[in-house]
C-alpha cells in the first residue's frame, strides 16, 4: 500500500470504519512510513480535540418543557395520547435497551436472569393449573404415601413429599409439571382457602441454601435448594405464612425425615 | 421523556449558529417527528430524529437566508496535501494523548468548525461531536458512504488548515 492510498483511507482508518484487512495493512504502512505516521497522529489529535473540547450544545430545560407542553396540546385536541405516548416512550425502551445490549460487556446482563425466567414460568404453571379443571392434580391425596408413590415411573427422582397436616398445611395432591426444560414435581398444599404449590427437582448444580423471596403479580414466590433438591415455592397467601410453610418444607427435608435420592428405588417407606 | 432531545438540539445548534433559532426549529421537528411516529417501523431511532431535525434546519436555512459561508472554501488549497504544518504554533503535532488546548485553542477550534462550509460541518459534528458511524452519518444525510467519507476527510483537512492559519494570524 503507498502513502497516496494510505491518505485516501485516513478517515476510515482513524474512525474504525475499514474492513479488516485493509485496517491492517494502513496500520501495517504506518508502522513503516513516518511521514503517514505523523499525519495520523495529527488527524487523531484533531479528532480528539473536537471530541473532548468542541461544545456540545445540550437542550435547556426550557425547550423540552416547551415541547412537551405541544405535545400535551395536540394530545388534549385529537385524543392520541394513550394510542401514541407508551409506543414513543417503548421506543425510548427499545433504544434504550439496544445501547445496552449493543454495548457487549454488558450484553449478557441484557437478558432476564435465569431465576426470573423460572420465575415467569413458575407463575404461569401456577396461574394455569388452576385455570383449568382437573389441571391442579394428577393424584389427589391428603396422604403423603399415596402422593409419594405416585411419582414412581413419572420422574427419575423421588420428591420428598411431607405432612404438615398438624401445621396447617394439608396435602392436596400431586401432579407432573415440566419446568426449567425438565420434568418436574408438583406437589399442592392447601392453608386455609389458599393452595401452595410446591415445585420440586433434582439440584443439578450447587446448593443454595438462601432463600429467595418475591413478589408477583401479586403472588408471593419463595425458592431454595438444598444438597438434593431444588425447591420452588408460589401461593397467594401472604409471605409471612408462605415463609412459615417453605421453613417447615426446609427443616423437615433436611431433618431426613425423607430421604429424597435422585433416580432411586422407592424405598421401604414408599412401598408401605 | 424525549429520547435524543440534547442531539437533536446540537445538531440543530451547529447547522444554524444561533440558540433561538435552534430552539425553535427542534421544537418543531421534535413534535412533528412524536406526531408522525406512525412512520417509524422501527431501527435506530436516534438517525431517524437526526434526519428530521436535518430536514427541518435546512427548510429554515432555505426560508430565511442563503447559507453563507464566512469561510471561502478554496477547493484548489484543501485539495492539495496539506501535511505540512504551517509555522508557527500548532497543538495538532502534538501527541494525541498529551493534547491540551488552550483556552483560546479552544475558542478558536470552536469557531473554525462553526465556519465550516455547512456539508462538512454538519459530517464531522455528526461523526466527532454525535459518535455516529458512517453508515448512520449516510442514513441521516441521505448521501452515500463514500461521499460521507470524502466529506469527513475533506472537512477535516480544512478544518486543520483554518485552524493553523487563524493561530498565525493571532499568534
Amino acid at each position: 500500500m503507498d502513502c497516496q492510498r494510505v491518505l485516501s483511507l485516513m478517515d476510515g482508518y482513524l474512525d474504525r470504519e475499514l474492513d479488516l484487512t485493509t485496517q491492517l495493512a494502513v496500520e501495517q504502512h504506518l508502522a513503516d512510513c513516518p511521514a503517514c505516521f505523523a499525519i495520523s497522529q495529527r488527524q487523531q489529535a484533531l479528532s480528539a480535540a473536537l471530541g473532548a473540547e468542541a461544545r456540545y450544545h445540550r437542550a435547556r430545560p426550557a425547550l423540552a418543557a416547551g415541547i412537551q407542553s405541544a405535545l400535551d396540546k395536540i394530545d388534549a385536541t385529537s385524543g392520541t395520547k394513550r394510542r401514541q405516548a407508551p409506543r414513543w416512550l417503548s421506543l425510548a425502551a427499545s433504544v434504550a435497551i439496544a445501547a445496552f445490549v449493543g454495548s457487549g460487556i454488558t450484553y449478557w446482563l441484557a437478558g432476564p436472569s435465569p431465576d426470573e425466567l423460572l420465575t415467569r414460568e413458575v407463575i404461569a404453571s401456577h396461574v394455569r393449573a388452576q385455570m383449568v379443571a382437573g389441571r391442579l392434580t394428577d393424584v389427589s391425596s391428603s396422604d403423603s404415601h399415596t402422593v409419594k408413590p405416585w411419582f414412581n415411573g413419572k420422574l427419575d427422582f423421588a420428591p420428598p413429599v411431607l405432612d404438615l397436616t398438624t401445621q396447617g398445611f394439608p396435602l392436596v395432591g400431586g401432579r407432573l409439571d415440566y419446568l426449567a426444560n425438565r420434568p418436574v414435581a408438583a406437589l399442592v398444599y392447601r392453608h386455609r382457602q389458599h393452595l401452595i404449590q410446591l415445585y420440586v427437582w433434582p439440584a443439578a448444580d450447587r446448593p443454595d441454601a438462601a432463600r429467595h423471596a418475591l413478589t408477583r403479580q401479586g403472588y408471593q414466590v419463595f425458592y431454595w435448594s438444598d444438597n438434593t433438591m431444588r425447591y420452588w415455592a408460589i401461593s397467594d397467601l401472604n409471605a409471612d405464612e408462605l415463609k412459615t410453610f417453605s421453613s417447615l418444607i426446609q427443616e423437615q427435608a433436611a431433618a431426613g425425615r425423607v430421604m429424597p435420592a435422585t433416580r432411586s428405588l422407592p424405598t421401604a417407606e414408599d412401598m408401605r | 421523556m424525549l429520547p435524543h432531545l440534547d442531539a437533536a438540539y446540537n445538531l440543530a445548534r451547529w447547522l444554524l449558529r444561533n440558540d433561538a433559532d435552534a430552539d425553535d426549529v427542534t421544537q418543531e421537528a421534535c413534535v412533528r417527528a412524536y406526531r408522525f411516529f406512525d412512520s417509524f417501523h422501527g431501527g435506530n431511532a436516534k438517525t431517524w430524529l437526526l434526519t428530521i431535525v436535518r430536514h427541518a434546519c435546512y427548510t429554515w436555512l432555505k426560508q430565511h437566508r442563503a447559507e453563507k459561508s464566512t469561510m471561502p472554501f478554496d477547493e484548489q488549497q484543501h485539495s492539495s496535501n496539506n501535511s505540512d504544518p504551517v509555522d508557527g504554533h500548532d497543538p495538532f503535532s502534538a501527541n494525541p494523548e498529551a493534547l491540551f488546548l488552550q483556552d483560546a485553542d479552544r475558542r478558536l477550534l470552536h469557531r473554525c468548525l462553526e465556519e465550516l462550509p455547512l456539508e462538512f460541518r454538519e459530517t464531522l459534528i455528526l461523526r466527532e461531536l454525535e459518535g455516529l458511524s458512517y453508515k448512520e452519518i449516510s442514513t441521516v444525510m441521505e448521501v452515500p458512504i463514500g461521499t460521507v467519507m470524502s466529506r469527513l476527510a475533506r472537512g477535516r483537512a480544512l478544518l486543520q488548515q483554518q485552524f493553523a492559519a487563524n493561530n498565525v494570524q493571532e499568534a
